[in-house]
């Protein structure tokens, strides 16, 4: 298992050395740059010779190896850089905006599961057939929802119609609940569809004959045969739509206005705000490649195929 | 277990049947709108008889069986009639009813033991999970009682398989474990859906006799589905013979052997191997193959592959297989899962390079080709796979199918090529018509004939069988056998013909090798290794052939039918 381990955090850090190369190539691939944006602003009334000496300080002339090979040494030594818009550690930053950003992601997912499981069991438990269909159709429904509609769509109709969250000064509490609907709803339907395929899969399996045979109901048969050998392939699309739950974070936090990653990453690149996104690259990378680790070390505890690596036989 | 040994525990009791099933109708509603699948069907099973259905694939006995449990697929129903479980008519139940006695008073041995565990869940789990659902005992008892069973249905070491999962048991054992699920509460009927179509043939007889030592035991009724005659004719005390879902007739197993009252029982019984006469095919004799040379050579034979992840360690696969095929005739190789058989061929083929050893093919020697010589080669030698379902590619037309070889190697003009294409399928006994049909429009037995044609259209000299007629019903196998015995007097084809079916062997092969763990155990004519066997192994392999009840231990007469006529 061990050997098993440091292949995969080796894997994972080829996948985070290529993220940082990659952002960095491009985004020195973009023309202007965040000292021009933000010291060529005429009222700040800067010189030419005044804006050299500044791009001195921050080294931003010099060849792009170095800068590269400077970028990487400090990022892993930790000093991600400067933001040049807010002058301030990028890392001050990323403390500062991560946890809202965290918490919403986490809450919005834990959701996406909780409305995903419900819909597929509801669909093979449900007591009408009516029923079982009708929550075959959400998911699709779901899946073609705009995070950007559904945000302003839940609040006028919470907010403004119904009056239950009020718009200014919420609670915290308050605050979360429309942010976090709005991010499970979308990321829930292709959970669900994913779920209700493989228990449908699953429930022709001739072991499952077996087990209706020795005298098992519907719900046995689905909570103790057919749950843990469904829930094996959606955890891998759990781990992909990590990567969606970060776009809709973006999303989310700019249409309610919450302080956050996305509010971070919307600033950085209408900035050009190079080391900031720099970092945001590599944070992102770094959290699904995590995610995705998880999820490979869990499959062995939901599948004992799995589990003895070395002695297979050919 | 012939009629005259059961013992019927009371008049009372034998007086109502188990099972009673009368005028059971049962369709399945599918896109092309209601299909009736069952028809009037109407048959008993008294306490510890055992009643087999006997059918080719389509015929409707698995949905009889499973309209018995209450198991029909989603899309099935029962239109009419009744199913008297002890008397009382079950077939309006719910499911909620069912569970009761599903389990308790009925149970099931399903086809396939590698699908048909959990395999997620350990093997104690599965076998208590029945105890528990039915509320025996409590959680100590139910521990010891797995385990009881488990001894009992002879898996060694009880407590240590309890913890193991499916896939750290073979196929048999697995199968053993589904039989201890189904004997756990002692029920009064056991269907047993194919239980053994997917083993081996010694395994086979070890189920199978397993099966008929619990009912004994426990005086429990058995409701045999299979397609084996050979498997019904040995083990059930009557026979119901099902085609299209209709009985075609029924009655006591000697009576419907000896003489058959249906035409299409007839039929099945000229066309199952394990019953048919022991002659082979058509031709006599080998003379003809006498002047001819060798068209396969194998000497010495030996494959190592290397263990995965493993360093220096090797699994020998085949260990010193020597065999001769004349020219014009058929050698058999035969062996259970394991024993080496397909890897043989896959090296006759020239698809691996051999450890060491030699083999020549019309006078080629195989494991000195490489690149475009090896391609070349493929002309001379086609392979027929076991599996007419996922060997042809769904989406080409069977013209495409069949012309395919011929774009890969020398070029010829369309129009010729099509010629060629329509010969071809005539010679294999298929009509034009199908030809712009794709394989998902075909019978099992007309896509193994597009494979046939596939292999031929090249002119090969040797075409290797692999288990090529394996997975078709007998009829059908019947007539593809037929063709392939066609084919070959017309073509003057050799075969290489793998396959683990010893009865099927002695009616198409003139040589034969019997393989077991990757050596050669066996080899020469099939009148010799069928009358004096060598090895142990090869006397088992044919003890364990279905059909030969009545027929006595060393004197191998296969001919059930002739025997009793």
């Amino acid at each position: 298992m061990s050997k098993y381990m440091i292949g995969r955090i080796g894997q994972a850090a080829v996948v985070l050395w290529a993220a940082f190369t990659v952002s960095f190539v491009l985004l020195q691939a973009l023309p202007g740059d965040a000292i021009l944006i933000k010291f060529l602003n005429p009222e700040l009334g800067l010189g030419p010779e005044q804006i050299a000496d500044i791009r001195a300080s921050y080294a931003a002339d010099s060849p792009i190896l170095t800068q590269y090979l400077h970028a990487v040494a400090n990022f892993l030594s930790g000093n991600f850089g400067y933001s040049v818009q807010a002058g301030v550690p990028v890392s001050d930053v990323l403390i500062a905006n991560l946890p809202p950003t965290v918490w919403l992601a986490t809450l919005g997912f834990l959701l996406a599961v909780i409305v995903a499981v419900t819909l597929s069991v509801v669909s093979v438990l449900g007591p009408f057939s009516w029923l079982r269909s009708a929550m075959r159709s959400v998911p699709s429904l779901f899946v073609s929802t705009p995070v950007f509609w559904l945000g302003i769509l839940l609040i006028q109709i919470f907010s403004f119609q119904l009056k239950l969250i009020p718009v200014i000064n919420p609670g915290p509490w308050q605050a979360l609940v429309l942010p976090v609907l709005t991010l499970a709803i979308p990321i829930s339907a292709p959970l669900a569809q994913i779920l209700m395929r493989n228990i449908d899969d699953v429930l022709t399996e001739p072991f499952i004959a077996v087990a209706r045979a020795k005298g098992a109901s519907r719900s046995w048969v689905l909570w103790k045969h057919v749950a843990k050998n469904a829930v094996l392939p959606t955890l891998t699309i759990a781990g992909i739509l990590f990567g969606e739950l970060l776009a809709g974070a973006v999303v989310t936090e700019a249409v309610f206005g919450l302080n956050g990653i996305g509010g971070v990453t919307q600033r950085a690149v209408g900035n050009q705000d190079i080391a900031v996104l720099q970092a945001l690259v590599v944070f992102s990378a770094a959290a699904f490649v995590v995610i995705n680790l998880v999820v490979d070390l869990l499959y062995p505890v939901f599948d004992p195929r799995l589990r003895h690596k070395g002695g297979a036989l050919a | 277990m012939s009629s005259t040994t059961n013992h019927i525990p009371s008049l009372e009791a034998a007086r109502i049947p188990v099972l009673e099933v009368g005028n059971l109708c049962v369709s399945y509603k599918g896109h092309g709108g209601i299909q009736k699948v069952v028809h009037n069907i109407a048959f008993d099973v008294h306490p510890g008889e055992v009643v087999a259905i006997v059918g080719e694939s389509g015929s409707g006995k698995t949905t009889t069986a499973q309209a018995v449990i209450g198991l029909l697929a989603e899309n099935g129903s029962v239109d009419s009639g009744f199913v008297k479980l002890n008397g009382t008519d079950i077939s309006g139940w719910s499911q909620r009813q069912l569970d009761t006695i599903r389990g308790g008073k009925i149970s099931l041995i399903p086809q396939d033991p590698v699908s048909s565990l959990n395999p997620v869940k350990t093997i104690g789990d599965q076998v208590g999970e029945i105890l528990r659902i039915h509320r025996w005992g409590n959680q100590r008892e139910i521990d010891a009682r797995v385990l009881e069973l488990l001894a009992r249905v002879g898996l060694s070491q009880p407590e240590l398989r309890a913890k193991q999962y499916p896939h750290e048991l073979s196929g048999g054992m697995r199968q053993r474990v589904l039989i201890a699920i189904a004997v756990a509460l002692q029920p009064a009927l056991i269907i047993a859906d194919e239980p053994t179509s997917a083993l081996d043939v010694t395994v086979q007889k070890r189920i199978l006799d397993l099966i008929d030592e619990l009912r004994r035991e426990n005086g429990t009724a058995v409701l045999l589905v299979t397609h084996d005659l050979g498997v019904a004719a040995d083990r059930a005390n009557r026979l119901i013979v099902m085609k299209d879902g209709r009985v075609q007739e029924q009655g006591p197993t000697e009576e419907i052997l000896a003489s058959p009252k249906s035409e299409y029982t007839r039929q099945l019984l000229a066309d199952a191997p394990s019953l048919r006469g022991a002659q082979r095919l058509s031709r006599g004799g080998g003379v003809r193959h006498e002047e001819q040379g060798d068209a396969i050579v194998v000497e010495n034979l030996i494959q190592d592959f290397s263990v995965r992840g493993g360093t220096q360690e090797t699994f020998r696969a085949v260990d010193g297989v020597s065999f001769k095929v004349r020219r014009g005739s058929t050698h058999a190789i035969v062996g259970e899962s394991g024993s080496g058989k397909t890897t043989t061929a896959r090296s006759v083929v020239g698809f691996q390079k051999p450890t060491s050893g030699r083999i020549v093919v019309e006078g080629v020697d195989v494991t000195t080709l490489r690149g475009d010589a090896l391609r070349q080669f493929r002309q001379t030698i086609q392979l027929v796979y076991q599996n007419p379902f996922g060997s042809l590619d769904p989406l080409q037309t069977v013209f495409q199918i069949i012309e395919e070889p011929l774009l890969n190697f020398e070029r010829i003009p369309r129009e010729e090529r099509a010629q060629k294409v329509r010969r071809i399928l005539e010679r294999v006994g298929l009509p034009e018509a199908v030809l712009e049909r794709k394989p998902r429009a075909l019978s099992g037995g007309q896509r193994q004939r597009v494979a046939i044609a596939r292999a031929l259209i090249l002119n090969p000299k040797v075409i290797i069988l692999d288990e090529a007629v394996s997975a078709l019903d007998v009829t059908v196998q019947a007539q593809i056998l037929r063709l392939l015995d066609e084919l070959q007097q017309a073509l003057d084809l050799t075969y290489l013909f793998i396959s683990h079916d010893l009865a099927v062997v002695r009616q198409i092969a003139d040589t034969v090798s019997v393989l077991h763990n990757g050596r050669q155990v066996d080899v020469g004519t099939v009148e010799e290794v069928f009358r004096r066997p060598k090895s142990d192994y090869t006397r088992e392999l044919i003890k364990a052939i279905p059909g030969q009840r009545g027929s006595a231990g060393s004197d191998i007469s296969l001919s059930l039918l002739g025997a009793s006529s």
